[in-house]
C-alpha cells in the first residue's frame, strides 16, 4: 500500500504485524472486516446450495457433497433431516450476523465514516481493533459446531426456546446450540465495540465545516445504525445469556412447567417460550433495519455520483432515516402474529409496521426521482444501486400483506416470508454490498476493478436473483411451510416439485455468477488498472484524498468543508462537481460568479464559525 | 475535464436495463402471477373467515401489483431515456415540496386504508366465538397431532403430564387423569372430525415444543405453546379432507407432522365420535 509523503511518520516505525495485522487503522480494519465477511458470505452461499440441493430434489442422491460434508449425508448420498436444518439454522445466523452485519457496519462503517468527516482516524482505535479481533474467534466458535456431537443447531437463525432450551429436543440442541449461543455473544460484543465508536466518531471528529447536515447520507446511514446496534443487541446479549442459564445453570426463563420431551418429564418451571421472542424480536427488528440503512446510504450515494445529479430530497432522506430507526423499535411484535399473544396487540403492531413503510416509501420515491433528469453512467457500481431500488420496491410491497394480520397469520412462516426478507432484506442488502464494493474499491485499494467483468456479474445476479427468488411469492401463497426437510409428505404441496426444482436451478445459477465477482476481485486487487484520487469525480471527502488514503488519511492539514456533498452538474460551474472541501467565492465559472442560492444544502446550512463563505 | 466523457455504451446499456426491467420483472412477474393462479395457488377456501381472509389478499395484491408495475415502468422509462449521452448536463434539481408531500401523502392514505380493511377483518377472526360453537383441543407434540372431544359432559377433564404413557406404548398419551371424573368421557383421536358450517373453538396446547396448527384450506394458523393453551374459532364451510401442517419448526419431524380434518355433516361427525369411544 502506498505510504503517504511525511504525513505520519508513525507509521514507517510499526512493523508488518501492527500495520496489517493487529492495526488501530480504521482503513486496514475496515477492509480486514470486508475480506472476512466475504470469505463468510462464500461459506452462507454454498450452505445455501446445499438448501436448494435437498428441497429441489427432496431425497435426492448427492454422492460428491457426502464427500464434502461426510457427516451430513447418510452412506447412500442422501442429507440428512437433522443436517438439512443445521444448514439452514447456519446459512441464517452467517448470513444475518456474520456477513451483512459484518460487511456494512464493520466493513464499509470502519473504511467510510472516518474518510468522509474528515477524521484522520475513530475516536478510539485500540478498542476499533479490539472489536475486529472478536470476530474470527466468533467464526470459529460458531463454525466448530459442525463438528460436535449432535452437529449445528437445528433451530433456525431464531432458536426459539424451548426446541433450543432443551438438549433432547433436537440432535443440534447439544453442544451444537451452546456454541451458537457463545459464539453470538462474542459477536455482539464486538458490535457494541465498533457501534460505540462509530457513533462517537460521527458526533466528535467532524472536521471544519462538517456540519451534521452537511453529512452525506452514507455516513447518515452508518451513524443511525450504530446507534440502532448499541441499542438493540444488549437486549439480544442478555436474552442469549439467559438461554444459556437455561440451558446449563437450571434456570427457567424461558421454559415452562409440564413438559415432556423424548419420554422424560422437564423439570424445568414456571418460564415462558414468549419472552425469548420478545427479546428476540425487539433486537430482530431492529437488526433488519441495521442492514438494510447502511445499503440505503451507500445506494443514495452511488445514485448521486453515477448519475452526475444532487441526491434528490436530502433532508426528508435524513428525516426518513431517522424516523425508520425509531419506528423500527416499535414493530418487533408483527413477527409473533401467530405466537399466541393477544390479538388487540397485533393491531397494535399493524399500526407501527404500516406506519414504518411511509418512510421507506418516502426513500423510494427520493431515489427514483434522482434518476429523472439525470446524466447516468452505467458503471456496475450504477447498475446494482438501481437493483437495489427495484429489489427494495418488489420485497417493500409484500410487507404490505404481511402487516395486515389477518393475511400474515396465512403467510406466516411459509415461502412467502422467505421470498419477502430475500428481496427487502438480504438480496437488497447484497446489491447494496456489491455495489459499495464496485464504487470504494479504488479507494480501498487503490485500483480500479474490471467494468466488462462488473457488468456481466450485475445482469447474471440481477436476472439470477429474480428467478431464484420471485417464484418463492408462490410456493408460499400455495402454503408451502418453510424450514420444510421436504414439502412431498404433503397431498396440498405436491404440484410444487416443478417449481422447486426451477427455484433450485436458478440458485446454482445465482452461485455460479459469483464466482465471476470473485475472480474481478481478485485479479484488480493485483492487476487492476492503478485508481487515480477521485475516478468517479465524486465531491465527498473520502475522494480528495489519494487512493488508498495514507496512514492518517490527509496529510498535514485536515480538509475543510464548504458546502453540501451533492454538487452535481451545478448551472455555469465549470465542472459538473464540486468537491466539498471548495469554497463558494472559489467555485471556476463559466461565466461570471457564481449565484450562492445554487448551491443546495450549502445555503440551508448556517455557515460555520471560520467558514470562508462570504 | 468538465464532465466524465461519456463511453459510448451508456445509453445500448441503459436500453437494456429497461428492457429487463420490463420483460422480466413487470411482464415476467404478471405472467407468472398468472400462471401462478392456475398452478401454484392457495387452496379453494374452505371456512367462513377465509373468505374474507383471501379478499384482503386479493385487494393487496392489486394494490401493490399496481405499484409494482407503475414504479418499475417509471424507473424503467427513467433508465432507457437518462443514459449519459452528448454534452447535456443532468438537473440540478433536488427538491420539490409539492412533490415530496404528494408521494408521502398518497401512499399514507392508501396504507390507512388498506390497514383499515385489515383491522376489520382481524377483529372479525378473533371475535367471541358464537354460543352454539362446538370445542376441540389439540394438542401439539413431536410430532404429531392428538385431539380431544369433551365428550357428553361437555368438560375437559384434567390431564397430568406425569400419566402420558412412553412414546410408543398405547394408553393414555393425554395423559388424561383417571382421578378427575370429568376426564372419564373425553375422546381422544389421531384425527379431527369438524361439522360443516358449523362454528368451532379449538383450544391449542404443546407438550414439549413450539408448534403451529395450519390448516392452509381453512386460512387458520395458531402457534401450539408449551405451557399455553390458546383458544381460536373458526368455521368450516366446505365438507371434505383437509391436510394439517406444522409451520414452526419444532424439530427434526417437522416436515412430516402432518394431520388430518375431516369436515361433514353434524351426523357423521357424532357416528364417528361414537365409534371412538367404544
Ligand atoms: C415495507 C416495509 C416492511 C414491512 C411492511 C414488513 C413487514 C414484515 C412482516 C409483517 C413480517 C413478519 C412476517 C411473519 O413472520 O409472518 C416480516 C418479516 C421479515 N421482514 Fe419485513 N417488512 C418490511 C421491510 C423489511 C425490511 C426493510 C427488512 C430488512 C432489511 C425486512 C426483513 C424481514 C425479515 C428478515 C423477516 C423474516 C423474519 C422471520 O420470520 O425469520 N422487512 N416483514
Ligand atoms: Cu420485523
Ligand atoms: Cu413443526
Amino acid at each position: 500500500m502506498a505510504v503517504a509523503h511525511g504525513a505520519v511518520h508513525e507509521e514507517h516505525r510499526l512493523g508488518f504485524i501492527r500495520r496489517y495485522i493487529f492495526s488501530q487503522d480504521h482503513k486496514i480494519i475496515g477492509i480486514q472486516y470486508m475480506m472476512t465477511s466475504l470469505f463468510m458470505a462464500a461459506v452462507g452461499g454454498v450452505l445455501a446450495m446445499l438448501i436448494r440441493m435437498e428441497l429441489g430434489w427432496p431425497g435426492g442422491h448427492w454422492g460428491v457433497a457426502r464427500w464434502l460434508f461426510p457427516g451430513g449425508f447418510s452412506s447412500d448420498g442422501v442429507l440428512k433431516p437433522d443436517f438439512y436444518l443445521a444448514v439452514v439454522t447456519m446459512h441464517g445466523s452467517i448470513m444475518i450476523f456474520f456477513v451483512l452485519t459484518t460487511a456494512l457496519s464493520g466493513g464499509f462503517g470502519n473504511f467510510l465514516i472516518p474518510l468522509t468527516i474528515g477524521a484522520r482516524d475513530m475516536a478510539f482505535p485500540f478498542l476499533n481493533m479490539l472489536s475486529y479481533w472478536l470476530y474470527p474467534p466468533a467464526i470459529v466458535v460458531l463454525l466448530s459446531s459442525f463438528f460436535v456431537a449432535g452437529g449445528a443447531p437445528n433451530s433456525g437463525w431464531t432458536a426459539y426456546p424451548p426446541l433450543s432450551a432443551l438438549r433432547n429436543a433436537a440432535p443440534g440442541s447439544g453442544l451444537g446450540q451452546t456454541l451458537w449461543l457463545v459464539s453470538l455473544a462474542i459477536l455482539i460484543v464486538s458490535f457494541l465495540f465498533g457501534s460505540l465508536n462509530y457513533i462517537t466518531t460521527v458526533l466528535q471528529l467532524r472536521t471544519r465545516g462538517m456540519s451534521m447536515g452537511r453529512m452525506p447520507l452514507v455516513t447518515w446511514a452508518q451513524f443511525t445504525t450504530a446507534i440502532l446496534m448499541l441499542l438493540s443487541f444488549p437486549v439480544l446479549f442478555a436474552a442469549v445469556v439467559m438461554l444459556l442459564f437455561d440451558r446449563h445453570l437450571g434456570t427457567s426463563f424461558f421454559v415452562p412447567s409440564g413438559l415432556v420431551v423424548g419420554g422424560q418429564l422437564v423439570t424445568h418451571q414456571g418460564g415462558n417460550p414468549l419472552l425469548w421472542q420478545h427479546l428476540f424480536w425487539f433486537l430482530g427488528h431492529p437488526e433488519v433495519y441495521v442492514l438494510i440503512l447502511p445499503p440505503m446510504g451507500i445506494v443514495s450515494e452511488i445514485l448521486a455520483v453515477h448519475g452526475r445529479k444532487p441526491i434528490f430530497g436530502y433532508k426528508a432522506m435524513v428525516a426518513s432515516i431517522c424516523a425508520i430507526a425509531f419506528l423500527s423499535f416499535l414493530v418487533w411484535g408483527h413477527h409473533m402474529i401467530v405466537s399466541g399473544m393477544n390479538p388487540l396487540v397485533g393491531t397494535a403492531f399493524m399500526v407501527t409496521t404500516l406506519a414504518i413503510a411511509i418512510p421507506s416509501a418516502i426513500k423510494t420515491f427520493n431515489w427514483v426521482a434522482t434518476l429523472w433528469r439525470a446524466r447516468i453512467h452505467f458503471t456496475p457500481a450504477m447498475l446494482f444501486a438501481i437493483g437495489f431500488v427495484s429489489l427494495f420496491i418488489t420485497g417493500g410491497l409484500t410487507g404490505i400483506f404481511l402487516g395486515s394480520p389477518a393475511v400474515d397469520t396465512y403467510f406466516h412462516d411459509t415461502f412467502f416470508i422467505v421470498a419477502h426478507f430475500h428481496f427487502v432484506m438480504a438480496s437488497a442488502a447484497l446489491f447494496g454490498l456489491f455495489g459499495g464494493l464496485y464504487h470504494w474499491f479504488p479507494k480501498m485499494f487503490g485500483r480500479m476493478m474490471d467494468e466488462r467483468l462488473g457488468k456481466m456479474h450485475f445482469w447474471l445476479t440481477f436476472v439470477g436473483i429474480y428467478a431464484t427468488f420471485f417464484p418463492m411469492h408462490f410456493l408460499g401463497m400455495a402454503g408451502e411451510p418453510r424450514r420444510y426437510y421436504s414439502p412431498q409428505m404433503y397431498d396440498f404441496l405436491r404440484g410444487l416439485a416443478g417449481l422447486n426444482m426451477f427455484v433450485s436451478v436458478a440458485a446454482f445459477g445465482l452461485g455460479l455468477a459469483q464466482l465471476i465477482f470473485i475472480y474481478n476481485f481478485l485479479r484488480s486487487l493485483f492487476r487492476g488498472p492503478k485508481a487515480e484520487r477521485n475516478p468517479w469525480h465524486a465531491n465527498t471527502l473520502e475522494w480528495q484524498t489519494e487512493s488508498p488514503p495514507p496512514h492518517g488519511n490527509w496529510g498535514a492539514i485536515l480538509p475543510t468543508v464548504h458546502r453540501w456533498p451533492y454538487d452535481y452538474s451545478v448551472p455555469d460551474a465549470m465542472d459538473d462537481f464540486i468537491p466539498q472541501t471548495v469554497p463558494a467565492a472559489a467555485v471556476p465559472v463559466a461565466g461570471g460568479a457564481l449565484d450562492d442560492g445554487l448551491q443546495g444544502g450549502a445555503v440551508d446550512e448556517p455557515p460555520v464559525a471560520g467558514s470562508e463563505r462570504t | 475535464m468538465a464532465e466524465i466523457p461519456a463511453p459510448t455504451g451508456e445509453r445500448r446499456t441503459g436500453r437494456l436495463l429497461a428492457t429487463l426491467i420490463v420483460v422480466m420483472i413487470v411482464l415476467g412477474g404478471v405472467g407468472m402471477t398468472l400462471l401462478a393462479r392456475r398452478h401454484w395457488w392457495m387452496l379453494p377456501v374452505a371456512s367462513a373467515h377465509g373468505v374474507d381472509v383471501d379478499r384482503l389478499i386479493y385487494t393487496t395484491f392489486a394494490v401493490t401489483g399496481i405499484v409494482f408495475v407503475l414504479v418499475h415502468l417509471l424507473i424503467a422509462g427513467f433508465v432507457w431515456r437518462y443514459g449519459a449521452h452528448g454534452t447535456g448536463r443532468a438537473a440540478y434539481w433536488h427538491d420539490d415540496r409539492t412533490l415530496e408531500l404528494t408521494y408521502t401523502l398518497v401512499p399514507a392514505a392508501v396504507l390507512v386504508t388498506l390497514i383499515s380493511m385489515g383491522a376489520v377483518v382481524w377483529a372479525r377472526v378473533h371475535s367471541p366465538a358464537p354460543a352454539d360453537a362446538t370445542v376441540v383441543e389439540v394438542r401439539a407434540e413431536q410430532f404429531g397431532w392428538l385431539f380431544r372431544y369433551p365428550g357428553p359432559d361437555g368438560i375437559f377433564g384434567r390431564v397430568d403430564p406425569a400419566l402420558i404413557s412412553p412414546p410408543g406404548k398405547p394408553g393414555n398419551p393425554m395423559g388424561l387423569d383417571p382421578a378427575d371424573p370429568a376426564s372419564a368421557d373425553d375422546i381422544v383421536t389421531r384425527e379431527l372430525h369438524l361439522a360443516v358450517n358449523r362454528p368451532v373453538r379449538v383450544r391449542i396446547r404443546s407438550k414439549d415444543v413450539i408448534h403451529s396448527f395450519f390448516i392452509p384450506a381453512f386460512r387458520v394458523k395458531q402457534d401450539a405453546v408449551p405451557g399455553m393453551t390458546v383458544e381460536i374459532w373458526f368455521t368450516p364451510t366446505q365438507e371434505g379432507s383437509y391436510e394439517i401442517a406444522c409451520a414452526q419448526l419444532c424439530g427434526i419431524g417437522h416436515y412430516i407432522m402432518r394431520g388430518k380434518v375431516t369436515v361433514e355433516s353434524e351426523e357423521a361427525v357424532l357416528t364417528w365420535l361414537a365409534q371412538q369411544s367404544h
